[in-house]
């Protein structure tokens, strides 16, 4: 019984972390769809997202605004536009202008804005990680006091909750929009959407604002969560939801959802009966199995060499 | 020297070629032809080693070679052009041509760091290749330039003398008269006869351009929608109805 | 078009505040567990929109500003130059490169021990840089895990010292074939990646050496490092104040000179100094070898350089293994010249800047990889109040260099090869 509630117990940890890197994958697995392109900055708009939630909620609490949902949707409304915003002015000033050249040109650009966001954030805010208060507690308890007790936290339940209607949402534009519509021709064959009318560039941009602003929900989510956020945060986060993208098809909004929920189980349990300090170790490892044995991922479409 | 027999491939649920069988002799000049989409190029990278076949088998001197990489194909004597010239456009001319010529290169490692008499004596033919060639196809004057540089025709050309001088067995050309002008075609005419004739090389010849098929083809195999349609000598293909029917109905 | 170009200009300047005011304008300050939040003082919003005001100016001109900057007439100039004839640029490239290297041979006599110091880190990062050249700039690999076969060399030189009494002489082949023999291994599966994926392979792998090397505390010390590294030697002559080794001599005994610390510095220098000259030389000869002109077929077309009969596993696999032999070369030199590593010297930024350095000197050049590892390691050094800006502005740099020029500062040149004609 013991045992199974600390099974439990690790594979809702999996899940919520899961979930959130879901979320973040997703900014890859669109970009990627769309223009082929690793967005390497997209850590850094996610921990952008996270300090602003965070600076918001400061902010609020110095005006005395205290009722807790309106704190956080003021919150996640400021995340979001912060870093949508950055993430335009990325693809805007990096992506766009190199766009169409070899392969690994926009890929420097990325590294290079990666460097520079991370930075930027770094020398406005300083280095040192900042306390992350965490807005909602408590939650239900199973089992009894004197063994092992598993917790699913309001917290948790939050992060599940507001995972999925952000999916829901992702999935009801991408599949009903005028927008969502044109992503999805303008991610089958760029050209022939280009002359059929649709301004590609204009679909480009608003990929790149959607996946930012699920970013930013994920920054508020996980600052929260993990209760600290730092400049490098978003760099380790970013390489895991993008291992999440890759294990689950690259390209995929579903592959995405399902390697984030993967991922997410497999890193907790490796801490829970492994060690902590090896779960990082975990996750690249099954990235690079991943990518050897089936480079698809477990949704993605086989891809054809054009000769 | 090359048979291809029942060649299939399929890419999820589009068979692409079906059942197409051809065969090149000795100094030979076989061409494929074919409706836009019919699958020619498809039966190329399937020769070539760029696709696995999902049915039907190649056989080269004797030997199966289907489903073998890329890399083994060509070294056995098979090279291929490309239906968009495929040049290394930032090297220049020279160095084409030298890459081409390149295949061993880790045996060569230590003996290129110590410049050793054999290696010196590899480089020295390799670049005596290259000149011959760049010769024969009129680009000596622009030996240094990057190929990226040349114009349309130039690159075709050098595409091919990329290909010979690795001294093929089978040439596969995909299309080399797209783009040319009537001048540029009549040299291509000329040079692909003399490849056959002076250097006893076999032809296999993706085209568009049937005055040029006609002109040299010693015989034609016709695809249509990736089924073998007809085959057989110009002269016969020519007077083929399903043939007439096929380019006319596509018309 | 105007209203369309003023609604433009409007909106790139709302985004440039939305991007600047919350993260510049507004800073977090942790006091003990509670969190306050205070507002930048006047300099650095007046800053946030002078930026928002030339946004909105220059968005709002930018089609007649762009036409007015292509007329200047340095640009135009350049554009038609005529190249310097190329044997006579050949002639003064390798004079210039001897007088440097003369120059660089004799200096250290001359400048503070600090400088000779600083100088031999330079050389470090020069050879580095060499060796990431090879793979990205030449084979178009993008490594960024390379800081790991770094990591590789100077660990195994340290850890050879500490349990098998290995000098530095022996442990540097040793070092570099052990890096090299890593690159092999993970080499072989992942070569076979896009280059995309191969990126973030490559980066993970990175974090995976870096993260066993701070928890594998019972081999490496974990982030306590090891240290006790002993110093090189020469023929048995050792530049401490005591001997240590057994059968070895002291450098100022010998020669029968006062003791000083500045002999072992200058001479660590000059071993770096000989073994960057080697790099360089290796490279550059590999380079004009049929290996070096398929790297560079294979990245500038792969499908074309597998069908003339190159083995792409091979040719990349080359390139991979000859890198990381570099980076393991640089590596043992790096742990002898600090005496003491911790996986904290072998972290991914680390693999940043040597890519920055490769891609500021234009990838595949090789002088101008070495003029940019100098430029990189020795400018934030100069002016201090500025290193703190040292990645913001490597990470813009590497941006404005793919948008503007993305063959580098100094591009590489064709080699020209004479064809003797026979008429």
């Amino acid at each position: 019984m013991q045992d199974l509630l600390y099974f439990f117990q690790q594979l809702v940890n999996g899940l919520t972390i899961g979930s959130t890197y879901a979320l973040i994958a997703i900014g890859y697995t669109m970009v990627y769809g769309i223009i082929g392109m690793i967005n390497f900055a997209h850590g850094e708009i996610y921990m952008i997202g996270a300090y602003t939630a965070l600076i918001t909620i400061t902010g609020l609490a110095t005006l005395g605004v205290t009722w807790l949902p309106l704190v956080l949707i003021v919150a996640l409304i400021c995340a979001m536009i912060v870093s949508s915003a950055m993430g335009w002015a990325v693809e805007r000033v990096a992506y766009r202008p190199v766009r169409g050249r070899h392969r690994l040109i926009p890929l420097i650009s990325a590294i290079g804005m990666s460097i520079f966001l991370q930075n930027y954030v770094h020398l406005a805010q300083g280095s040192r990680n900042i306390g992350f208060p965490a807005l909602i507690h408590g939650g239900f308890t199973f089992g009894s006091s004197d063994t092992f007790q598993a917790q699913i936290s309001y917290m948790q339940i939050t992060i599940f909750i507001t995972t999925l209607i952000c999916m829901t949402a992702l999935s009801v534009f991408i599949s009903r929009s005028r927008t969502g519509r044109a992503c999805r021709a303008v991610s089958q064959d760029l050209g022939m959407a280009n002359l059929l009318g649709i301004d590609t560039n204009r679909i480009i941009s608003a990929t790149f604002v959607i996946g930012a602003a699920l970013a930013a929900v994920a920054g508020l989510l996980l600052g929260m969560y993990y209760g600290s956020i730092d400049p490098l945060f978003g760099f380790i986060a970013g390489l895991k939801a993008f291992t999440a993208a890759v294990l689950g098809g690259i390209g995929s909004i579903p592959g995405a959802m399902l390697g984030g929920l993967i991922l997410g189980v497999g890193e907790s349990m490796t801490s829970g009966y492994l060690s902590g300090e090896y779960k990082d170790v975990v996750s690249f490892g099954l990235l690079i199995l991943i990518l050897l044995f089936k480079p698809t991922g477990l949704l993605g479409k086989p891809e054809v060499e054009k000769i | 020297m090359l048979e291809v027999q029942n060649l299939s491939m399929r890419f999820g649920g589009l068979l692409a070629v079906d059942q197409v069988s051809l065969d090149v002799q000795e100094r030979e000049i076989v061409s494929i032809i074919g409706p836009n989409g019919a699958g020619k190029t498809t039966v190329f990278n399937c020769m070539s080693g760029f696709y696995r076949p999902t049915g039907g088998k190649i056989l080269f001197q004797g030997k199966e070679i289907q489903g073998k990489p890329d890399y083994k194909i060509s070294r056995l004597g098979m090279v291929r052009t490309f239906q968009h010239v495929r040049l290394f456009n930032s090297m220049t001319v020279v160095e084409n041509l030298l890459v081409a010529q390149h295949r061993h290169l880790n045996t060569n490692l230590i003996a290129g760091l110590l410049k050793t008499p054999n290696y010196r004596e590899r480089e020295k033919k390799s670049l005596e290749r290259a000149r011959y060639w760049l010769e024969r196809v009129g680009l000596i004057d622009l030996a240094n330039r990057e190929s990226g540089n040349l114009a349309y025709g130039q690159q075709r050309r050098l595409e091919i003398a990329r290909c010979m001088v690795t001294e093929p067995r089978l040439l596969m050309l995909d299309e080399p008269a797209a783009g040319l002008n009537p001048a540029e075609t009549k040299d291509l005419n000329q040079l692909i006869v003399s490849l056959k004739e002076d250097y006893n090389v076999s032809v296999v010849l993706i085209e568009h351009d049937m005055s040029l098929v006609m002109d040299i083809s010693d015989r034609i195999n016709v695809i249509n929608q990736g089924r073998p349609l007809a085959s057989g000598k110009p002269e016969e293909i020519r007077n083929n109805d399903d043939v007439i029917k096929a380019y006319l109905g596509e018309a | 078009m105007a209203a369309n170009n003023v609604r433009h200009a409007f909106f790139s300047a709302l985004i440039t505040l939305i991007i600047s005011y919350p993260i510049l304008g507004l800073n977090l300050e942790a006091q003990g567990i509670s969190v306050t939040l205070t507002g930048a003082d006047t300099s650095t919003v007046i800053a946030i929109f002078i930026a928002v005001i030339v946004v909105f100016v220059f968005q709002l001109f930018r089609e007649r500003l762009m036409d007015r900057v292509r007329e200047l007439p340095f640009l135009s100039a350049r554009a038609h130059k005529e190249p310097m004839a190329e044997n006579k640029r050949a002639k003064i490239e390798s004079w210039v490169i001897t007088g440097i290297v003369v120059l660089a041979l004799f200096w250290p006599f001359f400048v503070s021990r600090g400088a000779v110091d600083l100088a031999t880190l330079v050389l470090i990062y020069i050879m580095l840089a060499l060796g990431l050249n090879v793979v990205v700039g030449l084979a178009g690999l993008l490594d960024l895990g390379y800081v790991a076969f770094y990591a590789v060399g100077a660990y195994t030189f340290a850890l050879l010292a500490q349990y098998a009494d290995f000098s530095f002489w022996m442990a540097l082949p040793v070092g570099a074939c052990l890096a090299a023999l890593f690159g092999l291994v993970l080499g072989f599966p992942v070569l076979r990646l896009r280059g995309d994926y191969l990126a973030i392979v490559t980066l993970g792998f990175g974090e995976i050496i870096r993260i066993l090397l701070n928890n594998w505390t019972t081999l490496t010390g974990g982030p306590n490092g090891i240290g006790g590294i002993p110093d090189p030697t020469l023929f048995g002559m050792e530049f401490g104040r005591r001997v240590k080794g057994e059968g070895n001599t002291s450098f100022h005994d010998t020669f029968g000179i006062a003791y000083s610390g500045e002999h072992k510095v200058i001479f660590l220098y000059l071993i770096a100094l000989v073994l960057a000259v080697f790099t360089a030389m290796v490279i550059r000869r590999f380079m004009r070898m049929p290996v070096g002109r398929a790297w560079e077929a294979l990245r500038e077309d792969e499908i074309a350089a597998r069908s003339l009969g190159l083995s792409r596993t091979a040719v990349k696999l080359s390139a991979f293994t000859i890198g990381a032999f570099f980076a393991g070369f640089s590596g043992t030199v790096f742990a002898s010249k600090q005496g003491f590593i911790s996986p904290e010297s072998f972290v991914f930024l680390e693999s940043a800047i040597v890519l920055a350095i490769v891609v500021l000197g234009g990838m595949g050049s090789q002088i101008g990889v070495i003029l940019a590892a100098i430029a990189v390691t020795i400018l934030p050094e100069l002016a201090r109040e500025f290193s703190e800006y040292r990645m913001l502005i490597f990470g813009a740099a590497m941006v404005l260099m793919m948008v503007w020029r993305p063959q580098g500062l100094m591009p590489m040149r064709r080699i020209h090869i004479e064809l003797n004609r026979q008429e």
